[in-house]
């Protein structure tokens, strides 16, 4: 098993490669000039400005030299400069990381426990009231998009009812926290301001919701399933005849055996996430690598948009790993061989 | 003559609910056990042996529809709360299952779900009292090194030390009944003994009340104190070990008797005589077994037999006075 791990955990950088290779030479069939991103249109007439524009950012050479170029800079970790911000890419990315990490993570957490507690409620109550609701709660999340979705929940709990605030992650009066982590509410936490704490949180809960939706709606039904599937296997009947009550037939021995094949469909869901985020953070004005990743194929800025996606298969890539490493631990049927 | 029966099961009937309408599994049977007495109940498969023992515990899914009389020690279980009920599962009345791989949780170590039967009952206990319960029982079905086997998973664990944990675990809140459904039918013939040897010696010293669900007639020889012997959902003959096997009143049993093999050490199946029983749904209005029974005449398929005394036995059969003579096969396996 751990050669396995092994094996994928080495796997990885050639897989990067790979996915650096097809954003680049998307980035460079695609149609549009990035010139014209980088320059404005009186610029663009003007000849010498677009010669020394091209120079600078190396538009002359050709594309394979651009890309032995590129590939070698990336190897170094350097992801190059961005047309639009014209800031290092990397250090774009790296100041947008923990705004996405800190959504994706409670939408994450939120989807997942949100999801295993339907999951679970709707297989103890199947084909009653409880699973009806849980299938329409569940579809909902897997099939409204959230650019949609995400829009009707700010006009109804922020705009309507004022219960929530709107986009952004802090209210603009607040100073954000003194950065360790990144995380707005993890170093509120952190600085003992309580305030901010409460405000961070408060403007996290929408956009969590909304993109932890679909990965509830995909976990509760997975759930819902396998533990279909394992109340119905003698060791169920063995904890009931031992004299255990519901709660913990449900939990201690049905879940955990449910939770095996619910695992795959959290990494998968992972997958879903990278993706949701890019929506989540346009609609709450979220400034995180989502929000970047518009901005910059809205500018057609090569340099950026090849930088998220590398970014984003690393992301998906980890995600695997990691799904497959609990995946190994929660079974000791696999972990022990 | 104080106390009341280990077990009295009256006129139990189980139905499920099906898309094929209502089917009536178990169609009224009686069972009686004392305590300390191995009570073995036979039957082909699908007789409705299983359905009978999990509605004693009252294990039935809620889809099961079930009447009559279960009392355990005086006390009416049918209805009973389902507090009440948890508390007698696994403390006085215990169960051990036919296949000790899917009966244990993949998941938990041996040692936690031994522990976990012993803390359901006894909230008291500390961790290390667990613990060094769990071991001793271990210890008492012979299980080898059980201070480190406690640690393992059960796929860890051969198919006889799984079966001989299962008993452990059975046993550890010293039940007064235990219903064992086919305990050694998921094993290699050759730890099939063992196992039976560990039931057996526990079950006296503990004096515990067995109910022995089993397709082995051998098994039913060396352990039954008596013998239910069930077909289509009612007990057709009921008599004591000695008498079933030396004179037969039923033309089923019979034919489970003659149906063991008389090589070297095998043991009776009970699957191979000619035909099969009928469907749930398709039983005849007479007798059940008449459509295999080499005796049947016109009454037995217009008039179901009752069980009625014959002998020192119980028989239901239209014709039980005119059976009894000793089998060969019986002779030869006794
Ligand atoms: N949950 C259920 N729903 C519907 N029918 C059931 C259910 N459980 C058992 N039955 C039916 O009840 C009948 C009796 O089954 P049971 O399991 O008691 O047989 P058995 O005598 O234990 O057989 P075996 O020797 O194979 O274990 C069978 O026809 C079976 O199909
Ligand atoms: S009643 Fe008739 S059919 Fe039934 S067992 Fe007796 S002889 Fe056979
Ligand atoms: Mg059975």
């Amino acid at each position: 098993m751990t050669h396995y791990l092994l094996r994928r955990l080495l796997a990885m950088p050639l897989l990067l490669l790979g996915v650096a290779t097809m954003a680049f030479l998307l980035g460079n069939f695609v149609k549009g000039d990035p010139l014209a991103s980088i320059l404005n249109d009186r610029q663009m007439a003007n000849p010498e400005a677009v010669a020394a524009a091209k120079a600078r950012w190396g538009l002359e050479r050709s594309i394979p030299e651009r890309y032995v170029i590129y590939v070698g800079n990336l190897l170094e970790g350097d992801l190059g400069v961005s047309f639009r911000t014209k800031r290092p890419v990397m250090r774009d990315l790296l100041d947008r990381l923990p705004a996405t990490l800190e959504l994706v993570i409670s939408a994450m957490l939120f989807g997942t426990l949100a999801g295993m507690a339907i999951g679970v409620l709707a297989a103890h109550f199947r084909n009653g009231p409880v699973d009806h609701g849980a299938r329409i709660v569940a579809l909902i999340g897997s099939s409204v998009p959230v650019f949609w979705s995400g829009l009707i929940a700010l006009y109804v709990f922020s705009v309507q009812l004022s219960w929530l605030p709107g986009p952004g992650r802090l209210a603009p009066a607040l100073k954000p926290p003194e950065t360790v982590t990144g995380f707005y509410t993890v170093d509120a936490l952190l600085a003992g301001e309580w305030g901010t704490f409460a405000n961070a949180l408060s403007h996290l809960v929408l956009p969590t919701v909304m993109l932890g939706w679909a990965v509830l709606g995909i976990i509760s039904r997975m759930i819902r399933a396998s533990m279909l599937d394992v109340m119905q296997q003698d060791f169920i009947t063995t904890a009931r005849a031992k004299g255990a009550g519901t709660l913990r037939l449900l939990l201690r021995h049905a879940l955990r055996n449910a939770m095996v094949p619910a695992l795959t469909i959290i990494g998968f869901s992972f997958a879903y996430l990278i993706t949701g985020a890019i929506l989540t953070e346009t609609v709450f004005s979220w400034p995180g690598i989502g929000s970047y990743a518009v901005d910059a194929a809205r500018s057609l800025d090569h340099p950026a948009i090849i930088g998220v996606t590398i970014v984003g298969a690393l992301a998906f890539l980890l995600a695997n790993l990691l799904t497959d490493i609990a995946y190994v631990f929660a079974n000791p049927r696999i972990r022990l061989e | 003559m104080s106390e009341p029966a280990l077990l009295e099961v009256r006129d139990l009937r189980v139905s499920f609910k099906t898309a094929a309408g209502e089917l009536e599994a178990v169609c009224g049977v009686d069972l009686d056990l004392a305590a300390g007495e191995v009570l073995g109940v036979v039957g082909e498969s699908g007789s409705g042996k299983s359905v009978a023992l999990k509605a004693i515990m009252g294990l039935l899914p809620p889809r099961a529809r079930v009447t009559g009389s279960i009392r355990f020690r005086g006390r009416e279980l049918l209805g009973a709360s389902e507090r009440e009920m948890r508390r007698l599962r696994g403390g006085r009345i215990a169960l051990i299952f036919q296949d000790p791989l899917t009966a244990f949780n993949p998941m938990l170590t041996i040692g936690e779900q031994i522990a976990e039967m012993l803390m359901l009952h006894d909230r008291s206990l500390s961790r290390a009292q667990l613990r060094a319960r769990t071991v001793e029982l271990l210890e008492l079905v012979s299980i080898p090194e059980p201070s480190s086997r406690i640690d393992q998973y059960p796929h860890e664990f051969s198919g006889g030390m799984r079966q001989r944990a299962m008993i452990a675990m059975a046993v550890a809140n010293r039940p007064e009944l235990l219903i064992a459904d086919e305990p050694t039918t998921a094993l290699d013939v050759t730890v099939q003994a063992q196992i039976l040897d560990v039931l057996r010696d526990l079950q006296r010293e503990l004096d515990i009340g067995l109910a022995l669900v089993t397709h082995d007639l051998g098994v039913v020889a060396g352990m039954a104190h008596r013998v239910s012997v069930m077909y289509s959902g009612r007990i057709v003959e009921h008599a004591a070990v000695d008498d079933l096997f030396a004179a037969p009143r039923h033309p089923y049993t019979r034919a489970l008797l003659a149906s063991i093999p008389r090589l070297e050490g095998a043991r009776g199946r009970l699957a191979s005589i000619d035909g099969s029983p009928p469907s749930l749904a398709g039983r005849p209005p007479g007798c059940a077994f008449a459509p295999r029974c080499p005796m049947s005449a016109a009454v037995c398929r217009s008039e179901r037999p009752a069980l009625r005394p014959v002998g020192g036995s119980r028989s239901a059969c239209h014709f039980a006075e005119q059976l009894g003579a000793r089998t060969e096969e019986a002779q030869a396996l006794r």
